[in-house]
């Protein structure tokens, strides 16, 4: 918690305001990941809206924060309106919405998901470079690594496995996989060769035998696919106190090291 | 006729015990019957016990069902297209199962989805028998049905989409197409007495149905009372479909092709062809939960898929010598 109180502060510590034509002023982000790195980085005034996601706080970890900024729900009408002279979408943003607002002389970055800790430093000095915040992500990027070298720890805390609706599991090139992996638990995935986020069979579930259960985090209304996280072979295969994957689990951003303090 | 129930015996234990052999985790037989009958710790008696003991003795269950209610449903309409899950009676049973999910009644009460589904499954089993009637015309029964499966599965699809859950809607699929995968032995106990009950009642009716066969003013005569066998069919059909369908979703075609295949077997008596029938169905769901797991093990390939396409040409071949008989 102190961690991420520590992160946030990062825009507070205004720097001077960004100077000269590269430096984007009216930067608009229409993805949830690419919304929480923007707003660790951006100069104040100069991020003019975020993903409505961003304000939901089952999803985001930065959710009081997203308030500040108006909301966009990724349509290209809303952020033509926004005049943004630059506009962040991640890698599922729709085509035909990115491609509409490059015919209209938009410039729009599409940013991969960070789905490692590699990929999440790599995501911060991209951003910071697209904002002209290099300053402010050499800061944020210090802070992580020093973070990222606390949780690193190298004992072993037994067998893991990540179970969410629908019985789908995730390896070890996700990020799930990576913040597992960073607690110190092996990941029973790759008993089967699962390496992305793929259904594995409540059967082959129960025949790993984990040492511990990792669950989605559970969503209002019912859905029989969330119900199966009930079913009663996986109390007895797993005993264990299920951990629940939450907002720091979401997205690649420094938060993930608040998940991985939470597996502890 | 004997010998034809003594072969859809062994038919049917034979699929069950492959059923229960079938799964992604290899495990071999004699080592899976011993874990299965003595129990123990471990994984072997878990995924036995808890994941293919509950998806077997479903798959008997569910398919021995919509085999009886499809036989009983032709030979009361007397119409060779009745079935369960073509003229809306499963999606009616989805559509009260997926009210209960999403109001959580189903949460407040375990019962409330079964009676829900069932309350479903009556009012389209009874909007049915009210239009068609014992007459056997195919053109209302047929277009009714399709009144009823179109509304039952916007309703469905409505609600689902309505959810604030974001997992809710993919389940579309399952409702349409039915499943048997990851079921627990909570849902066996929640749907076995209320099928058990309806399948009393129909059977009760054989004798009846017989006499139907002969009209309805031959029925009459001969002591059958008209209201008596309409009210058990309905009761029974909604008690068969509707816990079965909030368990396993809508699976169409099983209670069409089962009883086709066997009638002139059982001499189109319908008193006999309805246990022949719910054997057949038995034999048939267990299968094609058998073929699922063997085809696509890793997608969790839909029961109502394979039904479907077993089932669909024989219906359109079914309206074809329906409609060449001049009987419409």
């Amino acid at each position: 918690m102190l961690l991420g109180a520590a992160m946030l502060a990062g825009p507070a510590l205004a720097e001077a305001p960004p100077q000269g034509a590269a430096t984007p002023r009216r930067v608009v982000s229409m993805n949830l990941c690419t919304d929480q790195i923007a707003m660790l980085l951006a100069a104040p005034g100069q991020l003019v809206s975020v993903s409505d996601l961003a304000r939901n706080p089952r999803m985001s970890a930065m959710a009081d924060e997203a308030r500040g900024f108006a909301a966009n729900h990724g349509r290209a009408e809303e952020i033509y309106l926004l005049r943004p002279d630059l506009v962040i979408a991640g890698a599922f943003a729709s085509g035909p919405t990115v491609a509409l607002l490059r015919r209209l002389g938009l410039r729009v970055e599409v940013l991969e998901p960070a789905e490692s800790i590699a990929a999440i430093r790599a995501e911060i000095v991209h951003v910071g470079a697209l904002l002209g915040r290099h300053e402010a992500a050499a800061d944020l990027l210090a802070r992580f690594d020093r973070g990222v070298a606390r949780s690193a720890r190298r004992e072993d805390r037994g067998r893991a496995a990540l179970y969410y609706a629908n019985g789908f599991t995730s390896g070890r090139d996700t990020l799930a996989g990576e913040i597992l992996a960073q607690a110190g638990y092996r990941n029973i995935a790759a008993d089967y060769g699962i390496a992305t986020t793929t259904h594995l069979p409540m059967e082959l579930l129960v025949m790993a035998q984990p040492d511990r259960l990792i669950t989605g985090a559970r969503w209002p209304g019912q859905s029989r696919g969330e119900a199966l996280l009930e079913h009663p072979a996986l109390a007895r295969a797993a005993p264990r106190l299920a951990e629940v994957t939450d907002r720091d689990w979401v997205c690649g951003t420094p938060f993930i090291l608040r998940a991985i303090e939470a597996l502890r | 006729m004997r010998a034809l129930f003594a072969g859809l015996g062994l038919l049917v234990a034979a699929l069950w015990l492959a059923s229960l052999l079938t799964g992604p985790a290899g495990i071999a037989p004699a080592e899976a019957i011993a874990a299965l009958v003595r129990g123990g710790e471990g994984p072997v008696p878990i995924v036995m016990t808890e994941i293919r003991l509950p998806r077997a003795l479903l798959g008997l269950a569910v398919g021995a069902g919509l085999g009886l209610s499809g036989a009983a449903m032709q030979g009361y309409l007397r119409n060779p297209l009745a079935e369960p899950g073509l003229i809306g009676v499963s999606g009616m049973a989805a559509l009260g199962a997926v009210i209960a999910i999403q109001t959580g009644l189903a949460l407040s009460a375990p019962l409330a989805l079964p009676v829900a589904a069932l309350t479903g499954a009556a009012l389209g089993v009874g909007l049915l028998v009210a239009l068609a009637g014992p007459r056997g015309g195919s053109v209302t029964l047929i277009l009714a049905g399709v009144a009823i499966s179109a509304l039952a599965g916007a309703g469905t699809a409505l609600v689902l989409n309505l959810s604030p859950n974001p997992y809710a809607a993919n389940e579309i699929v399952f409702w349409l197409m039915g499943s048997l995968a990851d079921r627990s032995m909570q849902h066996l106990w929640l749907a076995l007495p209320p099928m058990l009950s309806g399948a009393a009642l129909i059977v009760s009716a054989g004798r009846g149905l017989d006499a139907l066969t002969l009209g309805e003013g031959a029925a009459a005569a001969m002591g059958v009372s008209p209201a008596g066998l309409r009210w058990r069919l309905v009761a029974g059909v909604a008690l068969i479909v509707g816990p079965a369908t909030a368990v396993a979703g809508a699976i169409g075609f099983v209670g069409l092709v089962v009883p086709h295949l066997l009638r002139s077997r059982v001499g189109a008596r319908p008193s006999a062809l309805l246990p022949a029938a719910a054997m057949g169905g038995a034999a048939l769901l267990l299968a094609a939960d058998i073929a699922v797991r063997l085809i696509l093990p890793e997608r969790d390939l839909k029961l109502g898929v394979l039904t479907a396409i077993v089932g669909a040409p024989l219906f359109l071949h079914l309206i074809w010598k329906t409609r060449s008989g001049g009987r419409v």
